[in-house]
């Protein structure tokens, strides 16, 4: 699969994303630059964490106007798959391909720190290699992290399923201390309604390998190998056996367990 | 033509910077104060538009730009004609 990482002036977690993507799961992996129109067909784009325009106006307000953008969203409106990790997430807020926005940490500070989160839903292509309601350990690094939704959206996304992390204690209780942020209803991360769009707080790339403390990231970048290749599997049986249709449908996007 | 923008957190969104702008105030014995919201100002120059133009894309820019309207409201006002 081919995976493509944005990068803005200000991206600082753009190295790191490719080297989990490229050297750590084996994924031909490509730099997008900001300017750029051509989003070399990839499978998975991935705006990664940063100070995209040095956080000006609000996290990922400026970056959202930059040229890429535009066709990040025709990839994103085709049901392509995009991944916003922090700032990238911020980006996906502020562009409107997610609902919702950010506001500053409910304790004013910049937190970098390792925390736990569990997966809600399991049934996307994000987070199928998990389970429901395991326990994750990836680490934050960010100053506006308190997501929040005003409560009729908040609803919405708990009825669609589309709240894939909530940040928890080690054994998967929620609580005040464990939602480090203060973001509404626990959220570190959600999938938009047709589930082809993941923001997430968290980092996945920093938890990609046991000398960095925790393998657990892996679980979210092996979600989308599978999701993608399932999803290409069936397409090539479609070809070869010419007017049968394919067997199995295209798995779920999303799905409430 | 100069005019002003002022963004500031919606009343129902939590403003947890106001919040500790109170309390320091409050420590400094200005008990007086109830609330404080903080917010942002923009000054703008505006050049070849009439007022009526003007008014159409001060509210416009604030909206899709300036503010985030999910958690930010604005009010605007022209300092020079």
């Amino acid at each position: 699969m081919k995976f493509g990482v944005v990068v803005f002036p200000g991206s600082n977690c753009d190295y790191d994303t490719f080297h989990a993507l490229q050297n750590v799961m084996g994924q031909e992996t490509v730099f997008l630059w900001h300017k750029e129109h051509d989003l070399q067909r990839v499978d998975c784009v991935v705006l990664p964490g940063g100070f995209s325009y040095g956080d000006y106006l609000r996290s990922g307000a400026i970056a959202r106007f930059s040229p890429i953008m535009r066709e990040v969203k025709k990839f994103a409106d085709s049901g392509g798959l995009v991944l916003g990790i922090c700032n990238g997430f911020q980006i996906l807020l502020e562009a409107g391909l997610l609902p919702g926005a950010m506001l500053r940490n409910k304790n004013l500070k910049f937190l970098c720190q390792h925390v736990h989160i569990r997966i809600e839903n399991n049934r996307t292509a994000f987070s199928n290699a998990g389970h429901r309601g395991q326990v994750l350990r990836i680490p934050i690094a960010h100053f506006d992290g308190n997501y929040y939704a005003p409560p009729d959206l908040l609803s919405g996304l708990e009825k669609n399923g589309q709240i894939i992390f909530r940040y928890c204690d080690e054994k998967g209780k929620l609580s005040e201390a464990a939602n480090v942020n203060g973001s509404v209803h626990s959220i570190a991360g959600l999938i938009n309604r047709q589930g082809n769009v993941l923001g997430m707080m968290p980092h996945p790339e920093r938890a990609a390998e046991k000398i960095l403390g925790s393998e657990d990231g892996k679980i979210i970048f092996q979600s989308i190998l599978n999701y993608l290749e399932k999803k290409k599997g069936t397409g090539k049986k479609k070809a070869t056996r010419g007017v049968r249709p394919a067997v199995s449908p295209l798995p779920p996007l999303i799905g409430t367990s | 033509m100069k005019v002003r923008i002022l963004v500031s957190l919606k009343e129902s969104v939590l403003d947890p910077q106001g919040q500790t702008v109170k309390n320091a105030l409050h420590t400094l014995g200005y008990n007086q104060i109830k609330d404080v919201r903080q917010g942002k100002v923009f000054e703008i120059e505006l050049e070849g538009l009439g007022r009526s133009e003007a008014e159409k894309i001060i509210p416009e820019i604030a909206d899709r730009v300036l503010a985030n309207p999910i958690i930010e409201k604005f009010i605007w006002e022209i300092l020079e004609a």
